[in-house]
């Protein structure tokens, strides 16, 4: 061989001799490298045959890939260490509500909206009858698939109306509330003796169950479902979201007690996300005990519950477990610990369309009419229940969802801009550099205007940009539209819920309606068994 | 708005004729942004959407065209061994110039266009952006000679086959631009390689160059130049100058190495662009400042374009310490200037559609483009130049690509719930 190498040395300026050492070099190199491969290898395999590792990956030689170049995604399970999440966005709307509670006239109508939880069937069975009265806290409604779990009225009054929609589909169940409120009065169980199953029984049948969420799928827990963790996360970093220091105040009891009764649902830990720049954060929330406390810290969506999850234990296949927020946590603390059924809680009225976004302390479903009564300024607006991501459009005399504690007022987008993608006049929110954000207000006055028609997906690692979590969304996306039921399960959509993706449908250039396609995508799954 | 309500008014009725109300559509939300609000989803949305993206692409190559169209004329001069100084014959060069390129850019735009109007009418879905990039990209890689009704049958094959028939913008596996160009390539070799091609108006007679002769367009300016007292283009046939080889850097290196390189051009002609080559891809500062644009803008990815640098000088290093050949002693940072390695780099291989789309994966996908184009460059005796096949190559790898680095993480979510 070396005889066939020298023959073949040509030219005459070295080259070939400076081949040959290097050919040299590059088989030894190879040698070493099979060498220790195998060596990996075997160290791998005894690794798992003597059971110090399933895998074996923990004994391998060389580092992974993952712990060379890991990202922003950490998994945090010291109770006290700050995650920082850089992936995301604020969207910079004007309109955040003043921290003073305000003085409206109060609602007199309140309503249960059954299309507020996933998977409810179209036509749940109605209890009581129209014109029939009921206390706060008595059942109202329930899903005939699971007769079990009851809804029950937010306040004290008169079931006046059912309201139906396409298909006699039932959308409002409204009540007339009395001037005083009365409450039902519960034989409430002893949270020391009483078993997980008694507890879940006794919440299902008093309406305290479906303020809990249960992941995947984002539906009403189940009462057979063993959650294998409760997450909390107190704080929310929606565009102009409110302020969850300021509805803990006064409520800081009953929050506790709510967490109380929320370790006693699972045989896992109930984990507390707190807001690591927040100067101001509740003592409430930093001085809970009985949960685990994680600090976050970063753009939206670092609030939400889902991201948090993902970052202290990611839900795998065959996991579940239930969510709840602040006031769901506070609502059911009451009912324990003063034995009435009060959802009072602060509502924030939000938009730059209002002339004065305040608080205001309302009952859960309240109508919003009177509460916005004269504090619009536009007429072409809209009103939208929840936050601009991730709410639900109402009309100017709806009502306040289940889960909602927010009201956005927001413009009407429906205007012609001429040459509006080339030459932008008015601010506008965007992650991209391509406009001018040095020009523009610090806070700015948005609208519905999908700024662009409906296209392909073309532009790639933007959605990457905004979600905080080891996931690849588009092609998480594009495996949904393709039907293709093991890369969705692979790819982890058992990990999402629409308001984690929100940002992407945000951001996304080609205007796709990315929540939509997440929920199709979970309801294929969830059909799937 | 009394202008908008007029136009609204003359709109053609979808049903009666569906080729005029695509056309009306396509024009008016060129010059309108539409007033559909959000439905079903988030309120707010990004004020960013494809037709912005796409406008800053063809923002960012402006700079090339007003350097390649004038290059083109000065090559033409420095043949004949006229007006050899950059500046001198400014209003000739320029004149030259622009009678090449403008009906290069007509027609690749007309024909490009034109397909798309009549796919959309014929899918009934409104006219899709993605060929404002493509047609503009599209004359900057072709010879300044290229008789236009090929120019026009290489953009209709890649659009027709590279797009429309995988279902148009964002569907293609293959980069628009570059198909159009390889379709030329093979159908039409000795147009786009050769001593003859790259430099405008010179001809070959046997074995002696001369000037072409001028078209009556020339003649018309002409007229106009002696009026104003400047200097004019003259009869055709003109002599080209002692020493003429109308070769580009590469077609000299793959023939004598870098000293047959430095013996015509030298290294500040390479860098600033006043060489022969495809109209767009000459000056590399003006590249190189589209590039950084699209960087800033967020819109082309910086992964793929570092990633590309690092392939191609370590492969540049590799042939360089290997140097068996007269090309592969071409020092490794030259190759960056020899050729259309910028251009390729800021505008072709960062195509967002046909490029990897996890950002590991553009990683990979940039070094092995410039890797691979290199070896294409300098082993290969019938290609002059590789970035063209080595980014189609990687374009058909580069859902393989994507696919492993999917694999991977489905497989660490498994192993998390292991």
């Amino acid at each position: 061989m070396l005889a066939g190498f020298s023959a073949n040395a040509q030219s005459p300026d070295g080259g070939s001799s400076n081949l040959l050492v290097a050919f040299i070099a590059f088989l030894v190199f190879i040698l070493l490298v099979i060498i220790v491969m195998v060596a990996d290898r075997l160290m791998r395999v005894t690794a798992t045959q003597t059971g110090a590792d399933k895998t074996g990956e923990n004994y391998s030689v060389f580092p992974r890939l993952e712990e060379i170049f890991s990202s922003s995604k950490s998994y945090a399970t010291s109770a006290s260490s700050i995650t920082k999440l850089k992936k995301g966005y604020d969207i910079p709307l004007a309109g955040e509500a003043e921290k003073v509670v305000g003085e409206t006239a109060a609602p007199v109508r309140y309503a249960i909206k059954p299309t507020d939880f996933q998977g409810m069937s179209p036509i749940p069975k109605v209890m009581v009858e129209i014109e029939g009265t009921v206390k706060a806290g008595d059942p109202i409604f329930y899903d005939k698939k699971r007769p079990e779990v009851k809804f029950c009225s937010p306040v004290s009054g008169q079931l006046i109306e059912v309201n139906r929609g396409a298909k006699r589909k039932i959308t409002e169940v409204v009540i007339l509330a009395d001037k005083e409120q009365s409450y039902r009065s519960y034989d409430l169980p002893n949270l020391n003796e009483v078993s997980r199953e008694g507890l879940v029984d006794f919440m299902a049948a008093n309406g305290l169950l479906p303020f809990l969420r249960q992941r995947p799928y984002n539906i009403v827990p189940e009462v057979t479902a063993v959650p294998k963790n409760i997450f909390v996360s107190t704080f929310n970093t929606a565009p102009l979201a409110p302020c969850s220091n300021m509805a803990v105040k006064g409520n800081e009891a009953a929050f506790q007690k709510g967490l109380d009764v929320l370790a006693k649902l699972t045989e896992g830990t109930v984990h507390l996300g707190l807001n690591a720049a927040d100067a101001g954060i509740s003592s409430a929330f930093t001085d809970a005990s009985g949960v685990s406390k994680h600090w976050f810290d970063g753009p939206h969506p670092a609030g939400n519950v889902g991201v948090q999850i993902h970052q202290i234990a990611p839900i795998n296949k065959g996991d579940i477990v239930w969510t709840a927020d602040v006031n769901a946590v506070i609502t059911i603390g009451r009912v324990f610990s003063e034995g009435r059924f009060n959802t009072e809680r602060l509502v924030a009225l939000t938009g730059a369309e209002l002339e004065n976004a305040q608080y205001v302390k309302v009952f859960q479903g309240a109508n919003v009419e009177t509460l916005l009564e004269g504090n619009i300024t536009e007429e072409n607006v809209r009103v939208v229940s929840g936050d601009v991501l991730t709410g639900e459009k109402i009309s100017e005399k709806g009502y306040l969802g289940f889960f909602d504690n927010q009201v956005t007022v927001l413009k009407e987008g429906d205007y012609y801009e001429m040459f509006g993608w080339l030459v932008p006049i008015a601010p506008r929110p965007s992650i991209s550099n391509t406009f001018p954000h040095f020009a523009y207000p610090e806070k700015m006055v948005a609208d519905t205007n999908t700024h662009g028609e409906h296209r392909a997906f073309v532009v790639t690692g933007q959605y990457e940009s905004v979600l905080p979590m080891d996931i690849y969304p588009q092609h998480l996306f594009k495996s949904i539209i393709v039907n293709d039921f093991e890369r969705m399960e692979g790819l982890g959509i058992y990990e999402l819920v629409e308001e984690d993706v929100a940002l992407c449908e945000f951001v996304c250039t080609s205007k796709q309606n990315i929540q939509q396609i997440l929920r199709k995508g979970l309801e294929m799954m969830r059909d799937q068994g | 708005m009394k202008l908008l309500d007029f136009i609204k008014g003359i709109e053609p009725d979808k049903k009666k004729s569906p080729f005029l109300h695509t056309l009306y559509d396509g024009f008016f939300t060129f010059a309108f942004a539409p007033n559909t609000t959000t439905k079903n989803g988030v309120h707010v949305r990004d004020g960013m959407d494809l037709k912005r993206t796409m406008v800053h692409v063809v923002i960012a190559l402006q700079l090339c065209y007003v350097f390649g169209t004038y290059n083109i004329g000065h090559q033409h001069f420095v043949a004949l061994g006229e007006h050899t100084a950059f500046l001198s014959g400014f209003h000739l060069k320029l004149v030259h110039g622009l009678i090449k390129l403008i009906p290069l850019f007509v027609v690749s735009n007309v024909v490009g266009l034109g397909i798309e109007f009549w796919y959309a009418t014929k899918k009934g879905h409104p006219i899709e952006e993605g060929f404002l990039v493509s047609g503009a990209l599209i004359p900057l890689i072709m010879p300044p000679d290229l008789p236009l009704i090929w120019l026009a049958l290489s953009v209709a094959f890649a659009v027709i086959i590279g797009k429309e028939a995988f279902g148009g913008t964002g569907m293609n596996i293959l980069n628009i631009a570059l198909l159009a160009r390889v379709f030329i390539f093979f159908a039409y070799p000795t147009d786009i390689s050769g001593d003859q091609v790259w430099i405008s108006n010179i001809e070959k007679d046997g074995l002696e160059y001369f000037g072409g002769s001028y078209s009556f367009v020339h003649g018309i300016f002409d007229s106009v130049f002696s009026g104003l007292g400047l200097a004019t283009f003259g009869e055709g046939g003109k002599a080209v100058v002692d020493g003429y080889t109308g070769a580009t850097p590469l077609a000299l290196a793959a023939k004598g190495g870098w000293a047959a390189v430095q013996e015509h051009y030298t290294t500040s002609q390479m860098i600033w662009g006043t060489i022969p080559g495809s109209i767009g891809e000459s000056s590399k500062p003006l590249v190189i400042i589209g590039a950084l644009m699209l960087i800033g803008l967020g819109i082309a990815s910086w992964r793929i374009m570092l990633s590309m640098v690092l392939g191609c000088a370590v492969m540049g290093m590799i042939f360089n310490a290997w140097d068996v050949t007269v090309f592969m002693d071409v020092p490794w940072y030259a190759h960056f200037y020899m050729g259309s390695f910028f251009f390729a780099m800021a505008f072709m291989a960062t195509d967002p559609v046909t490029a990897a789309s996890t950002n590991r994966g553009k990683w990979i996908y940039g070094f092995l483009i410039g890797s691979i184009g290199l070896i294409i460059r300098v082993i290969n005796p019938a290609y002059p130049e590789g970035w063209m096949l080595a980014i189609l190559l990687l374009n058909v790898f580069a859902p393989l690509i994507d696919h492993y680095v999917i694999e991977a993480n489905i497989k660490r979510r498994l192993s998390r719930a292991a």
